[in-house]
């Protein structure tokens, strides 16, 4: 089934009616899944957001395909996750083949402690349409202004003058922080002329979405096909994946010095794709041949511009880190803008944005580089010692492990970045690691957890009074939540579900109130004994 | 001599730092300057292994290809 694009309205904005709004709290540019997930992420914090986009419809053709558990933990936050769970599709059987060769399969069974499963694939456009859908919740605190182009910015100490053109006249916004989603080839970024440094892979991928009614698996279950040295083309790599509505994502690594222009051609992408499929019945969605660049830019907070998602850094899809990396950086600066927009943090906060969303960008950034210069050898002996790894493969465990077709997007860890307090204790979890999801009697831990800072203790002995302004999540007798966490722990919970500080039981209501402080982005004052 | 060669993942969490390091050290060489890097570090690396048995399982699973 095509997936039917709707048309959002342009709706003429008070500026151009004469009125004079004032100047905005934050103004985004974009929307993307990253621009909308942050009008989400502020307007639960009470914030009021302008999203600005130049187009009138979500995303067009093939793009993101796979969200994982991170990510879905997030949308669930953001109140999206029920519906991209019940729609998205979730392989579990993975055959990975050499040639003509099966290689190894592997089954990733659901984990039954977290409601999240490890990732699920779900075209963008399905995840950008429940987006707007839920924008529809908040119609005092998100202004979605499509067909609405951003032309120009001036950036003061106080805030950023946007211009913004549309089909009925020109006009000036000013807010006290501008949000730059503006994704890959981020026009606010270019005018600034901020380096994006990174590396470019010289390989085109064609890659295709079709509709495709029978599927080509054994049994029903959907599974993920990869190929390195595909007998149907010439290419290095090829990979098969099933997205909802029986359309299957295909990659073709292209060989270099292809033509893409050519390659695209239903002529030749037709027969291919019959060498995949057989005699079943398809039909063509989308083809698009891209090349690929892993770029970041040197710092993502200017003053009061600040870079999100896609704008700040770019990888190639191997192992789905573009828009999985991007929602995290909502997750991380949300919370962050609205303390400071409301007088609870000084503007500093941000720098911790930065840091550790660098951090992460840098982190995603070596893995997709990994996974594609695995699967394009770049000379002879890379090719020798890819083909070594994979006839290996079959029997060692060893080198199965070095064979790498993507690795799956995890979170990184915030550990020894200012916010979180250094580890006070070598039980349960460190400071820095993102929340791990548990089972509660008719619930998940997840879903009580974040949006603001909360106190996590977990056993009998653990009891302490919360600081001011916390609330305080308490369990007792609950295997699963130890499981993860220890018993007799004392969890300090950043509003993004992070760990700021982990305590044993006993620990002095002090080292609570000095964490919660350390963690809001104010110098910590030095431990009074 | 039959000693069982690689059956746990002894790289475990380095393999892939492992992999990009070893491919790094191949940059910029041509075919036979690279071979002959990896002639010189597979004789260091035997003499970090020591045990002869598991070096001969080595290269009997290694010729097996
Ligand atoms: C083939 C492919 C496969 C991918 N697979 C995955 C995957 O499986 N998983 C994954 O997580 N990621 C994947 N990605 C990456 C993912 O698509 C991006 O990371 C994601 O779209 C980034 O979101 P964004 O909101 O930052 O930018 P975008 O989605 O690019 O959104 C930017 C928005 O800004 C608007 N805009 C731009 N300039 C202006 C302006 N001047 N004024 C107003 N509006 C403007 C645009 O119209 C657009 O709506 C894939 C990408 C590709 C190309």
């Amino acid at each position: 089934m095509h997936y039917q694009n709707r048309e959002y309205p342009f709706q003429t904005p008070p500026e151009l009616k004469g009125e004079s709004p004032g100047q905005y709290p934050v103004a985004i540019v974009g929307a993307g899944p990253i621009g909308m997930a942050m009008a989400i992420d502020l307007a639960l914090k009470g914030i009021r957001s302008v999203i600005l986009d130049d187009n009138n419809v979500v995303s067009v053709g093939s793009r993101a395909i796979c969200w994982a558990k991170r990510t879905l933990e997030i949308f669930d936050r953001l109140g999206i996750g029920d519906r991209m769970l019940e729609k998205g599709v979730t392989w579990k059987v993975g055959r990975l083949f050499n040639g003509e060769q099966e290689v190894y399969n592997f089954n990733l069974l659901p984990d039954d402690a977290h409601k999240m499963p490890a990732f699920v694939n779900l075209q963008q456009y399905y995840v950008e349409e429940y987006l707007a859908d839920r924008i529809a919740d908040f119609p005092d605190l998100i202004d979605l202004r499509w067909l609405s182009k951003v032309t120009g910015e001036e950036i003061a100490d106080d805030g950023v003058t946007l211009h913004v053109e549309t089909a009925e006249g020109k006009y000036d916004l000013t807010a006290d922080y501008v949000l730059a989603c503006d994704g890959c080839n981020s026009h606010i970024r270019q005018r600034m002329g901020l380096k994006f440094d990174g590396h470019r892979f010289e390989e085109h991928f064609l890659i295709t979405d079709v509709d495709m009614p029978e599927a080509p698996f054994e049994s029903d279950e959907p599974e993920r096909w990869f190929w390195f040295k595909p007998p149907f083309h010439t290419g290095q790599s090829a990979l098969l994946h099933k997205q909802p509505d029986n359309i299957y994502r295909i990659d073709l690594q292209l060989e270099p010095g292809a033509d893409p222009a050519e390659e695209a051609k239903p002529e030749h992408v037709i027969p291919r794709l019959k060498q995949i499929v057989g005699d079943r019945a398809f039909e063509i969605d989308w083809v698009s041949v891209y090349s690929f660049t892993c770029a970041m830019l040197e710092k993502f907070v200017h003053g009061r511009m600040v870079f999100v998602g896609d704008s700040a850094h770019v990888v190639s899809p191997f192992g789905a880190r573009g828009g999985n990396g991007g929602i995290q950086d909502v997750d991380n600066l949300g919370w962050k803008l609205a303390a400071v927009l409301k007088g609870e943090a000084p503007p500093d906060l941000l720098e911790s944005y930065d840091e550790e969303r660098r951090h992460g960008a840098v982190e995603n950034i070596m893995n997709s580089s990994r996974a594609t210069n695995f699967m394009t050898p770049k000379s002879k002996m890379e090719a020798v010692f890819r083909d070594a790894v994979l006839s290996l493969a079959n029997d060692l465990p060893f080198a199965r492990r070095l064979v790498n077709s993507g690795r799956l997007s995890v979170p990184c860890s915030l550990e020894g970045f200012a916010l979180q307090s250094p580890r006070a204790t070598t039980r349960g979890l460190p400071p820095g690691t993102p929340c791990p999801d548990a089972p509660l009697e008719g619930g998940w831990l997840l879903n009580e957890l974040g949006g603001e800072f909360m106190l996590l203790t977990i056993g009998r002995r653990a009891k302490i009074t919360a600081p001011e302004d916390v609330k305080a999540l308490h369990f007792e007798d609950s295997p699963g939540v130890a499981a993860h966490y220890g018993d007799d722990m004392i969890y300090l919970i950043r509003p993004d579900q992070h760990i700021a500080a982990a305590f044993e039981a006993g620990t002095d209501a002090e080292n609570l109130t000095l964490a919660l402080t350390r963690a809001k982005g104010k110098p910590a004052l030095e431990t009074i004994s | 001599m039959s000693k069982s060669l690689g059956m746990d993942d002894r790289l475990q969490p380095h393999g892939d730092d492992f992999y990009e390091l070893l491919m790094t050290a191949h940059e910029g060489l041509d075919f036979d300057q690279s071979a002959a890097l990896n002639a010189r570090l597979i004789l260091l690396l035997a003499n970090e292994v020591g045990d002869f048995d598991t070096l001969a399982a080595a290269i009997e699973r290694a010729s097996k290809s």
